[in-house]
């Protein structure tokens, strides 16, 4: 069966450009206003390191378990965690709660909202050019992260040998 | 709506903060950025003041569309009567100030006055504050960003900030943002010190709403494609601006040993794909590039400071930057001749800490080693430096003296050149490669009299982004350099695709010259024009761009008439500060030795090029009478009428 996508994300090809999170709030939102974008970069500017923060749509959501008046919901089909904006009392139990900061509260609305992957054409992954926000087949991040992790291990064991060799 | 961003106009002296509007009909004649930067400018700071005093104006400006999805639109301007020349002092910074400024509610800041102790201004959500800035005051320009944020407990508050050197008075200190963005030229952080003014913090969570925001979202996903199908944006995206660097000085056009040379031998620790690699190293990373606000081209490669000896002396390595840029590889490399990889990234992470023009401060640095080796200065006179070209040490050590001015020599280069050369006396002057008074891009242009031509007559002074028609070097065929040229406005003129020539290169001097005017007020960034590639966005589709985000209706013939008034009104502030023609400290002429002294180095066809006087003299004249101006560079009256700037001295502010 074919798997739905998950955003998965690639900090190391992150320029920290913020341009996710103004489409995001367009699309969203009709206005340019990144503090209402589902999707935040966290930066380390002083060491030139940035971080793209988006909701992970989990399987077992906390958001989802800790909410009283059930209106956060998953849809198993395309493995989506939503918010029932008519449901939400704007508790802020889901934002406390969430392991990633990624529930959000509208400040005017008074109610809390989230990455909803755009209806399946996530738009920081279609302007972030870098692909550093990429939509993908889960079992394919899995495995890339596989692969990673591996030549990562790889790498320091080859650096710990020549370090070994240059004491002897 | 998105065209609801407001002025403040700050009078530090009495601490009253005026919050207007921007009109419509404002709107439609300066859009925004530098185009509204050069009225308020012209409108708030006193004729004939001292830049230092507290009748000057700085102007912070966001351009039009900052903020907006029409890639990298977060260019702010700063403006100001420039303390290193007494005319018009201006810089354009990308970062993400501009856009946290218009989040904020703001488009423009206009500071007068004088604070009577150091502080900043804090602009939130509609509102600005006057702040203590006891805390802030000494600090570098990161230092200060960081501890600024701690005190508003804000990751995310956006400054432009005067460092060290702009507490000093150093005449070309700059105002910065983020890690490296730098208002290079013009003097704006010399300006905040003289006033007290430690920075501007910006940060906002109102709403921009676009006029047409799927046409907008949809138009930008072209503009990006536009933008990055261009090869010359992939290899900027790349290397960044050292990119230019390897190209321009196999060529023949990197002035070195202040203006000896044209052409730096042995320098490949400091070739593109050498820092390329270096900052690859030295992150840990095979994706080392970082970007402005919105930016796809992301020219600015990441790195850390090596472990070399001179960077432990320095006390410097391991410390993290971005850049360097092409024009700090001239600053500390090509001019002082220097060929090391460490004295570079020390120099570039030196003046971003401080906070001062690299470009100036590198040209300075350099014009003293030929004074020092001509026997002009002396060992005394640099407290036993050794100046030679080519001594890495003394260079970052001169970074230091100027900024700190803890000596002689520090302190009088801190006065610029035109002082600094009245202060030293004997034949110093001749060896001082300006325009304007402002020292040059470290470029070499005799044997591109276009780009020559342009360094003359740029309202700032010596100057390689107020309009470079750099697309010359790619020698296009004339019929595709016909329809650059002719559009918005008919040009039916000669042109020539030979970069040596002198023919139609007057007409390309005022086309640029409107195009960088044009994304200057829209807030775009250069890279992102027909500044280095034919196939880059233009008049037209910055008409749609700005249509779809804001619902302004403008025809790309009004953009160019918006930027041809803004470029008027810049001159006419150098006109009423005592800029004339033919004056060698502040007219539109060109350092003599690009008349006298022919290139040594270089391609064959750069080889003992000069600029040729008459023609240079024609080339202006033809310049004037394309603006409207008269022979001596003055507007006339029928185009002051036909821009509507007739009464500009008499009437009241519009804003
Ligand atoms: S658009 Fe891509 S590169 Fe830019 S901040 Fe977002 S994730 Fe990073
Ligand atoms: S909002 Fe947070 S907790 Fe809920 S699904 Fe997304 S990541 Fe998980
Ligand atoms: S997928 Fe859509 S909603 Fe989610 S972060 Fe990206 S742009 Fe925002």
């Amino acid at each position: 069966m074919q798997q739905p996508k998950v955003l998965m994300i690639n900090h190391e090809k992150c320029t920290g450009c913020r341009r996710c999170e103004l489409v995001c709030s367009i699309f969203h939102e009709g206005v340019a206003n990144p503090s209402k974008a589902r999707i935040k970069v966290e930066k380390w500017e002083w060491e030139g390191l940035y971080i793209p923060m988006s909701c992970r749509q989990c399987v077992d959501a906390p958001c989802m378990n800790v909410c009283p008046v059930k209106a956060i919901s998953r849809d198993e089909a395309d493995a989506r965690v939503s918010v029932d904006q008519d449901l939400c009392i704007g508790c802020r139990s889901c934002v406390a709660v969430c392991p990633f900061g990624a529930m959000n509260f509208n400040k005017t609305e008074r109610k809390v909202y989230k990455c909803d992957l755009c209806d399946g054409d996530p738009q920081c992954v279609r302007f972030c050019d870098m692909k550093a926000v990429d939509f993908v087949d889960p079992t394919k991040e899995a495995l890339s992260k596989k692969r990673d992790a591996a030549q990562k291990i790889a790498d320091a064991k080859k650096v710990a040998t020549e370090l070994l060799a240059s004491q002897l | 709506m998105a065209l609801d961003r407001k002025i403040a106009i700050v009078n530090l002296t009495t601490g009253q903060i005026d919050i207007k509007p921007i009109t419509l009909e404002m709107r439609k004649q300066f859009l925004g950025g530098r185009g509204m930067a050069a009225y308020l400018l012209y409108k708030n700071s006193k004729p004939g003041c001292d830049p230092l005093s507290p009748d000057n104006a700085v102007i912070f400006s966001a351009g039009i569309l900052s903020g907006m999805p029409a890639s990298a639109t977060s260019r702010t301007d700063v403006m100001t009567k420039n303390p290193l020349t007494g005319l018009l002092g201006s810089g354009n910074f990308g970062g993400f100030f501009a856009a946290e400024l218009h989040y904020a509610g703001f488009e423009n800041i206009c500071v007068v006055g004088k604070a009577s102790k150091p502080v900043y201004l804090f602009v939130n959500d509609g509102e600005v504050k006057i702040m203590d800035a006891k805390n802030l005051w000494g600090k570098s320009v990161t230092e200060a960003q960081w501890a600024v944020r701690e005190e508003l407990g804000d990751r995310d508050v956006m400054c432009a900030v005067s460092g060290p050197a702009g507490e000093k008075l150093v005449r070309y200190a700059n105002t910065m943002t983020g890690i490296k963005n730098a208002n290079g030229r013009g003097g704006g952080g010399c300006t905040m010190g003289s006033k007290n003014l430690k920075m501007v913090a910006a940060r906002g969570t109102m709403d921009i709403k676009i006029a047409h925001p799927r046409e907008a979202l949809e138009f930008d996903k072209r503009f990006i494609e536009q933008i990055t199908s261009a090869k010359v944006n992939q290899t900027m995206g790349t290397l960044g601006t050292p990119f230019i660097w390897g190209a321009t000085n196999s060529w023949g056009g990197i002035r070195t040993n202040n203006f000896q040379y044209n052409q730096l031998l042995y320098c490949d620790e400091i070739e593109p794909e050498n820092i390329d690699e270096w900052s690859k190293e030295s992150m840990g990373s095979e994706y080392n590039m970082a970007a402005c606000f919105g930016c796809q081209v992301h020219c600015r490669a990441k790195y850390k400071i090596p472990d070399t000896p001179l960077a432990r002396k320095w006390g410097l390595v391991g410390k993290y930057d971005e850049g360097p840029e092409y024009t700090s590889q001239g600053a500390f490399c090509g001019e002082p001749g220097c060929t090391h990889l460490d004295t570079l990234l020390m120099g570039n992470h030196l003046v971003d800490q401080y906070g001062v023009d690299n470009l100036e401060i590198g040209s300075l640095i350099s014009w003293a080693m030929e004074l020092y080796e001509a026997g002009i200065l002396t060992s005394k006179d640099t407290d036993g430096l050794d100046l030679r070209f080519g001594n890495d040490d003394a260079v970052i050590a001169m970074i230091h003296h100027v900024c700190k001015r803890d000596t002689w020599l520090g302190n009088v280069l801190a006065e610029g050149g035109i002082r600094a050369s009245e202060t030293i006396g004997k034949d110093s002057f001749k060896y001082l490669i300006h325009m304007k008074g402002m020292s040059n891009l470290h470029s070499d242009e005799r044997a591109t009299p276009a780009l020559a031509l342009n360094l003359a007559l740029a309202s700032r002074g010596s100057d390689h982004l107020r309009s470079r028609p750099a697309i010359d070097l790619y020698h296009l065929p004339v019929d595709v350099m016909r329809r650059i040229y002719s559009s918005p406005v008919p040009y039916e003129g000669p042109l020539s695709s030979d970069h040596t020539e002198y023919i139609g290169k007057p007409w390309q001097v005022v086309w640029h010259e409107n195009c960088y005017m044009a994304v200057d007020c829209l807030g775009i960034c250069k890279y992102h024009t027909t500044f280095l590639g034919a196939t880059l966005p233009n008049f037209e589709d910055w008409a749609k761009v700005l249509y779809f985000n804001t619902g302004l209706e403008m025809s790309p013939k009004d953009i160019w008439d918006v930027s041809e008034r803004a470029n008027m009104v810049e001159r006419l502030f150098n006109l009423r500060e005592g800029m004339k023609k033919d004056d060698p400290y502040k007219g539109e002429v060109l350092a003599e030795r690009y008349f006298e002294e022919p290139c040594r180095r270089g391609a064959p066809d750069v080889i003992g090029k000069k600029i040729d006087r008459e023609k240079f003299v024609e080339m202006r004249g033809l310049f004037y009478k394309y603006k409207g101006l008269d022979e001596n560079g003055v507007p006339t009256a029928e185009s002051l009428k036909k821009y509507g700037l007739e009464n500009l001295d008499k009437e009241p502010s519009r804003v």
